[in-house]
């Protein structure tokens, strides 16, 4: 693949890993008896192997001109590769700490990294990051190529946003195992690895202007407007909320500029907009391309993807609020959260709405084909959670619902239902086209791949739901006293099966994303043997035009 | 890019561009998306009226029905005492005497005790109170300090060995490791000691039960009493029941012996309510009624 940089490229790569390199190394002699220097040597071996490569293919010739008349996709195909990887690797985490819920002993060694409180953020940012940020990143550089019908602008950036994306999640997901966290849940690494995702991150915004600037299409498709508005609040709820002082430059510990409740609620309004603009603004991205291409249908209402797109981004962006209803946060922005978040519904559920009503037309197809299947069920699960989500944020359900197993059906709905079914779906799509296959290599996997996600979500949700109830009204019953009726103990005797059946749940869906990896690997394998090319997949605006 | 292009399906225009064979309709937004938009609006100030809602400067609007969670809960908690007290005040100012006397303050021990417990005391004791290894089982009877709710409430006020400085103090001497017995004395002592409950015995400890007696009587009784019953001065544990805290088998009894013994209970005091710790001490002492 380095062949295919230009000769330019190449040694640009080599000056920026070299930078990286030296990088690596000052943290690994600076941080000395801290585990910054364990971080330090990851990101030096990294750059020098990364570098290694390079060098390798530094005098292959100039790749020909003939590049420039076909889209850059090969760091599409790995990031899928690299997404399924994550997927694999996160769930089976999660599927881990939920044993561990159910049988506490689960531990397998008996050290620090394996406790419950160290793994759990390693799937959390598996999945949401690992598995959801990779194909992220994959799906928009190729949905923006094509919606824009221009190649992205150079080859070296697509592979600095994705290559130091993945040092961001190893370096994350080793530092959870080493101890090392922020506690702020999903923004858990440390100040340096959170400098290092801004410059990716600017980086990463910056392919997306510099490619919508040369695009021979005269409008934005939608799909892109939610990229956009991925790419770009992400960077602003990043920053704010990972603002602290490291105790040196030779430490991995930090403290957050905010303290009490400014810092709840600044973590929250992170939180719930890493919700709104990474787990829904970007999966919008993917379903306003994939689902319409796939069912070969139009999008149902354009007015209506410009009103919930606005409707979101203006919406979410008060709602975090309700994260803190009956807790020191003033009443009066638990008041803003919560009604901002019932506004929210309408255009949630046009957005939800939107995407199943341009299944007309087509449902014949969702009937026979479970990639298609898989969009419309996500967009069936996105319109669930959401309005859930707007339900649980209404201050009186929320008594009920808060510090419960509720949170966490809800969570697992729109990750598993929505999240998850959108990218598969997607990625199955994706992938044919990307390996010049015309299927994939076996429909029939999909197919079980399909209900084994279907079987495991709906298992792990009404578990939660049973389970979050249960322990809602456990801890809020009085006996004629009183008192308290139950005690806590009580509450964890009652959830004990439904951990078991969550565990269960997370299983199949864990066992559905092994089926897809193995899926897609065996994919590529055909693609080995044979190319399919699609016919009129080229860009009209090719680099060279462009005279970078 | 025709600029009327209609979809055959349901007929209706295109907006007239196309990405990459992805086109758009130019349907209408549904009624019923406006009509939500208005209802949730309408509710969402509707509550912005009556609740407290938007930020004026430093302060607040305060919404026309004055409410204020803060003052809410506050309210809630006081009545909530007001209710409870009907019957807390009776057992804080009651004998205990009295308060077992009194099958309907009783039943309230029962409720409040029991998840008092669970919640506080049950990661050592069990939420049966039968204890385990090393956490003496509370329901057998058998008592390291007394039984009787009194010395059950001075127990739990200052603890075992905890950091109190009123703390009930008590150790189980390592008399192997320390060089007062050897080995075989204290293999001799600890077959004297299981003898005294009935264990069944090996042929060779058999054989020691008349030298461990001695030994028992030169070095134990202080704190163990003449007949091994223990001592509630010393929290010395009774030697001829079934109950054990550490565990009866040949091994356990000699390393307790060997390496000696010093449990650990916290104190409660400052952390339970003066009632809370008299509804425990009540409540502990009903915990062997099943057994019993
Ligand atoms: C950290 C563990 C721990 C907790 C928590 C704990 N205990 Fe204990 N408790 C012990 C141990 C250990 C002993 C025995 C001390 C010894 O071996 O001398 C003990 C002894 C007792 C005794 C003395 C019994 C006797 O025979 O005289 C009572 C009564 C008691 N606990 C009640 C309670 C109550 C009530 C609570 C909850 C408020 C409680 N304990 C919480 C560890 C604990
Ligand atoms: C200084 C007072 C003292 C002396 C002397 C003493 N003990 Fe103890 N013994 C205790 C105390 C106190 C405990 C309870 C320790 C605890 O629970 O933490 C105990 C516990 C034990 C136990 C464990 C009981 C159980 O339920 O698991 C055995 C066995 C025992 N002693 C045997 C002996 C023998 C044999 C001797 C003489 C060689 C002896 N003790 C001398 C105070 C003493």
């Amino acid at each position: 693949m380095i062949s295919r940089l230009t000769v330019s490229e190449r040694h640009l790569a080599l000056f920026v890993l070299g930078a990286l390199a030296l990088a690596g190394l000052a943290m690994a002699v600076g941080g000395r008896g801290d585990p910054l220097a364990v971080h330090g040597v990851i990101v030096l071996a990294a750059s020098l192997g990364l570098g290694f490569l390079v060098l390798s293919a530094l005098f292959s010739p100039e790749p020909g001109e003939s590049r420039l008349a076909e889209y850059y996709d090969d760091p599409t195909k790995a990031g899928i590769v690299l997404s399924l990887a994550w997927a694999v690797v996160g769930m089976f985490f999660g599927v881990w700490v939920a044993a561990l819920l159910a049988w506490p002993e689960l531990t397998f060694v008996d050290s620090a990294w394996a406790s419950f409180g160290r793994i759990r953020p390693v799937h959390t940012s598996g999945v949401i990051f690992g598995f959801g940020g990779n194909a992220l990143i994959a799906t928009s550089f190729h949905v923006l190529q094509r919606t824009c019908r221009a190649r992205l602008p150079d080859q070296f950036s697509p592979w600095f946003v994705l290559i130091g994306y993945n040092l961001f999640c190893v370096i994350a997901a080793s530092g959870y195992l080493m101890g090392m966290t922020q506690s702020k849940e999903y923004a858990e690494p440390e100040w340096y690895a959170d400098i290092w995702l801004v410059i990716v991150w600017v980086v990463y915004f910056l392919i997306y202007i510099r490619t919508l600037a040369r695009r021979k299409e005269p409008h934005i498709y939608v799909a892109n407007w939610y990229y956009m508005a991925f790419i770009l609040v992400v960077a602003v709820l990043h920053i704010v909320n990972n603002l602290a002082l490291p105790v040196s430059f030779g430490h991995a510990k930090s403290y957050s500029l905010f303290s009490g409740v400014q810092d709840a609620m600044t973590q929250w309004w992170y939180g719930h907009n890493a919700v709104a603009f990474f787990l829904t603004a970007g999966f919008l991205g993917m379903m306003y391309y994939y689902l319409p291409k796939r069912a070969e249908r139009p999008i149902f209402s354009y007015r209506l993807s410009i009103i919930s797109f606005w409707g979101i981004t203006f919406m979410y962006m008060w709602a975090g609020a309700h994260h803190l209803h009956y807790t020191a946060l003033p009443q009066w922005v638990q008041t803003l959260g919560m009604t901002f978040s019932v506004v929210l519904l309408v255009p949630s559920w046009a957005s939800a709405g939107n995407a199943l009503a341009t299944l007309n037309g087509a449902w014949h197809k969702v009937r026979d084909d479970a990639t298609l299947r898989f969009m419309m069920v996500a967009a069936v699960f996105y319109g669930l959670s959401t309005f859930e989500g707007s339900f649980m944020a209404i201050r009186a359900v929320n008594s009920l619902s808060h510090y419960t197993d509720w949170t966490v059906g809800h969570v697992h709905a729109g990750a598993l239902g929505w999240v998850a079914m959108i990218t598969f779906g997607s990625l199955y799509a994706l992938v044919p086209w990307m390996w010049k296959q015309e299927r994939m290599y076996s429909p029939k996997l999909i197919e079980v791949h399909f209900w084994l996600a279907l079987a495991g979500t709906v298992v792990y949700v009404f578990a939660m739901w049973n389970s979050g109830i249960i322990q809602g009204l456990m801890w809020r019953t009085y006996n004629d006293s009183g008192t308290l009726a139950y005690s806590f103990i009580d509450s964890l005797v009652a959830m004990h099966p439904y951990y078991i059946a969550r565990a269960f749940g997370g299983l199949l869906f864990l066992t559905g994303a092994v089926v897809c990896s193995y899926n897609v690997w065996m994919t590529i394998r055909m693609a080995r043997v044979a190319r399919v090319p699609a016919k009129g997949d080229v860009p009209l605006y090719g680099a060279a035009q462009a005279g970078e | 890019m025709a600029i009327e292009k209609r979809d055959p399906v349901t007929g209706r225009v295109t907006t007239g561009h196309e990405w990459n064979g992805i086109e758009e309709l130019e349907t209408p937004i549904p009624r019923v998306v406006f009509f939500f938009l208005a209802v949730t609006t309408l509710f969402a100030v509707v509550y912005w009226v009556l609740m407290p809602a938007w930020p004026v400067g430093v302060t607040y609007t305060r919404g026309l029905l004055g409410i204020d969670q803060r003052e809410v809960v506050m309210r809630q908690v006081e009545d909530a005492a007001v209710l409870r007290a009907a019957w807390t005040d009776r057992v804080g100012a009651a004998g205990f005497e009295e308060i077992m006397a009194d099958a309907t303050l009783m039943q309230h021990v029962r409720d409040t005790g029991r998840t008092l417990f669970i919640d506080n005391c049950a990661a050592c004791h069990g939420t049966r109170g039968t204890g385990g290894p090393g956490f003496p089982n509370l329901a057998a009877g058998a008592w390291l300090w007394g039984g009787d709710p009194e010395t059950l409430a001075e127990t739990i006020r200052v603890g075992i060995n905890s950091t109190s400085d009123e703390t009930r103090v008590s150790q189980m001497l390592a008399f192997g490791r320390d060089g007062v017995l050897g080995r075989e004395e204290v293999r001799s002592v600890a077959a004297y000691v299981r003898s005294l409950s009935d264990l069944p015995l090996g042929e060779a400890d058999r054989g020691r039960i008349e030298a461990g007696k001695e030994i028992f009587a030169a070095n134990c009784v202080a704190c163990h009493g003449e007949d091994a019953k223990g001592s509630t001065d010393a929290g010395a544990p009774d030697l001829t029941d079934a109950a054990w805290i550490y565990g009866s088998d040949a091994q356990t009894v000699f390393t307790s012996i060997y390496s000696g013994r010093q449990g650990h209970m916290p104190h409660w005091e400052g952390r339970l309510s003066p009632v809370d710790i008299k509804l425990l001490a009540l409540y502990v002492g009903t915990l062997g009624e099943d057994a019993r």
